[in-house]
């Protein structure tokens, strides 16, 4: 048994490891002068009016906004039959298509952004933000199909056969009784999509180019231009976006029990 | 006039995958009775209950409801109710929308709705939990809501699904005379699918005994209780004492012994309550005695096998280990067409 107060000091230093980086930021978004320094120096909240000032910045915010929210809403479109249709019909090979399913997470993102560059944009010309799309689809389906399959599991079968014997047909006994009780489960993996979507590097990075450009990529190309603390401010400003959908999320349905 | 062919399945035949799981029966049910379909599990009385609502494609044969065929028609307009054996309740459905779901589906309008939601939480005592979330109820009264459910759309007919099995001894025996009590009240045509033979003899109307796909034997509890054609129904009936008869000699597990004289079945069996202790012909030594109370039960090594034996506690008792003298009575005893 370790003493106490080393027990408190490696809860301390892995706190400090996990999100020291974040206040480290944060600090650095509010100092006065020309380039990004810690500690700040002249505290002045300039760099953040300046985040929302930046023409581009506006354009990709949108994009990844846009992205995020399309992304999760198509891949719960093909992810809820899905995950549906694996909990209770359970056909032949099943295992193997929850396995496929979940593949992409597993995959870098950085394959994916080349393999879809090579063989899927400039073969068939597809536009960038197209591609876009598609790539934040495929990355999200593996978490609707996951999250929405945990919350079906809970669902006992019969329900939907009581639905059916006072009067439902099949589909309205799925819209009346099965979503409303996995709404919630749904609505959990529309928050993880959308993180996961928003903060995605390395596919977008690939997908990305002049005028078409998600958030995070738009922030790594202003950094080779301009090294002042505007960068430090948006980066704060999206990890407190973060953490209040994630707060929200969990407040409204206990988000972790899902995650 | 009540309809004596108003449920009636003619030569079913049903199959899961490859495997036949009911076979060519044949049923008919009188409009206001309750029938109980009681067997072993897989004995295939489940599957049947399950066909008769459309839960489950039928192979061969029909079903027909008052008169209409209902063999290929969807689920949602056979107008049958079924009571699940986990209750099925909608989780997100406070108990009075659970109960007014099949109401809203039929277009009932709200106010006589909400009349009729109040009538059945009424008559199943459960006005006083009308918003509750099911989570918030105890076994017993989710059953009720169940029940209130199913019954407050006027099924042609309902089907229960062990529906008390789920409970313990004490609500067990209160639901079965609520039951008993709602048929009565509603008379509603009833299937009532259970393993549990005291619960179909206090209940049915009619018993239907399954046995791998097949009806062993219908008839009257009394019937069923008292003279049962095989040894299959016997010991599920309690005549633990079951023997085939070849050539005036009782045929049992271990060997045989003399038959008593003027019987000419296939078989004969006897309670343990039968057996007469104390005198007889026959000879044993007694290898158990258990105390139950009001009675004493032994099992005996006979020259045809181990016999239960049952007498009053009153009575003298017999040690283990020692030889005690029995009868077999023709008088107490039920003869078999089938022994296996």
């Amino acid at each position: 048994m370790m003493p106490r107060w080393l027990r408190w000091a490696i809860l301390a230093l892995v706190m400090i490891f996990l999100i020291g980086p974040f206040f480290v930021i944060a600090a650095a978004a509010l100092h006065g002068g020309e380039t990004l320094a810690f500690p700040p120096k002249d505290l002045t909240l300039k760099w953040v009016w300046k985040v929302f000032e930046v023409e581009s910045f506006r354009a990709s915010f949108g994009l990844s906004i846009l992205l995020a929210i399309g992304g999760t809403a198509l891949a719960l479109v093909l992810g809820v039959p899905a995950a549906y249709a694996l909990d209770r019909f359970r056909p032949k090979g099943s295992e193997a298509i929850r396995l496929m399913v979940t593949a992409p997470i597993i995959v870098p993102g950085i394959i994916v952004g080349l393999a879809l560059l090579r063989y899927l944009v400039i073969p068939v010309d597809l536009p960038m933000i197209a591609a876009l799309f598609v790539a934040h689809t495929a990355l999200l389906i593996p978490y609707a199909v996951r999250v929405v399959s945990a919350s079906l599991a809970n669902l006992r079968v019969d329900i939907e056969e009581a639905a059916v014997l006072l009067g439902c047909s099949r589909i309205g006994a799925f819209v009346r009784v099965t979503l409303p009780n996995i709404k919630s489960g749904i609505f959990a993996a529309f928050i993880l999509g959308f993180v996961t979507s928003f903060n995605q590097v390395p596919i977008s990075l690939f997908l990305a180019g002049p005028g078409v450009s998600t958030l995070p990529i738009d922030m790594l190309w202003f950094m080779e231009f301009t090294y002042d603390p505007s960068v430090a401010a948006l980066s704060a400003l999206l990890a407190l976006m973060s953490m209040a959908v994630v707060l929200v999320a969990e407040r409204l349905l206990g988000f972790s029990r899902y995650v | 006039m009540s309809d004596p062919r108003y449920l009636a399945l003619d030569n079913l035949t049903l199959a899961y995958g490859g495997s036949v799981a009911v076979q060519d029966l044949s049923l008919t049910v009188k409009q206001g009775e309750l029938i109980a379909l009681l067997g072993p599990s897989g004995c295939g009385k489940t599957t049947t209950m399950r066909a008769i609502a459309g839960l489950m494609p039928v192979a061969g044969g029909t079903v027909t409801l008052a008169g209409r065929d209902l063999t290929h028609l969807a689920p949602n307009k056979r107008g049958i109710g079924l009571v699940f054996q986990s209750y099925a309740l909608f989780p997100h459905l406070s108990v009075e929308d659970n109960v007014a779901f099949g109401l809203k589906l039929k277009g009932v309008p709200a106010a006589e709705r909400a009349a009729r939601v109040k009538n059945a939480l009424a008559r199943v005592d459960l006005a006083h939990l009308a918003d509750r979330l099911p989570k918030a109820l105890s076994g017993g009264q989710q059953q009720r809501v169940a029940l209130a459910r199913s019954i407050v759309v006027e099924p042609g007919l309902l089907l229960l699904d062990e529906p008390l099995s789920n409970l313990d001894a004490r609500l067990r025996l209160e639901m079965r005379s609520e039951l008993a009590r709602l048929q009565r009240e509603l008379g509603i045509t009833m299937i009532y699918v259970t393993h549990d033979q005291a619960e179909a003899l206090a209940l049915a109307d009619r018993i239907v005994v399954m046995r791998a796909g097949k009806i062993e034997q219908q008839g009257t509890p009394e019937e069923i209780y008292e003279r049962p054609v095989s040894s299959f129904v016997a010991r599920f009936m309690g005549f633990e004492n079951c023997f085939a008869l070849e050539e005036h000699k009782l045929v049992g597990a271990g060997g045989v012994l003399p038959a008593p004289a003027g019987a000419s079945s296939a078989g004969l069996a006897w309670r343990p309550r039968g057996v007469q202790l104390g005198s007889g012909p026959h000879q044993g030594e007694v290898l158990g005695a258990s105390y139950q109370g009001q009675s004493v039960e032994y099992l005996i090594q006979s020259a045809a096998g181990p016999i239960k034996a049952e007498a009053d506690s009153s009575a003298p008792r017999h040690a283990v280990g020692a030889t005690v003298a029995f009868d077999l009575p023709l008088s107490s005893a039920a003869p078999l067409t089938s022994v296996d």
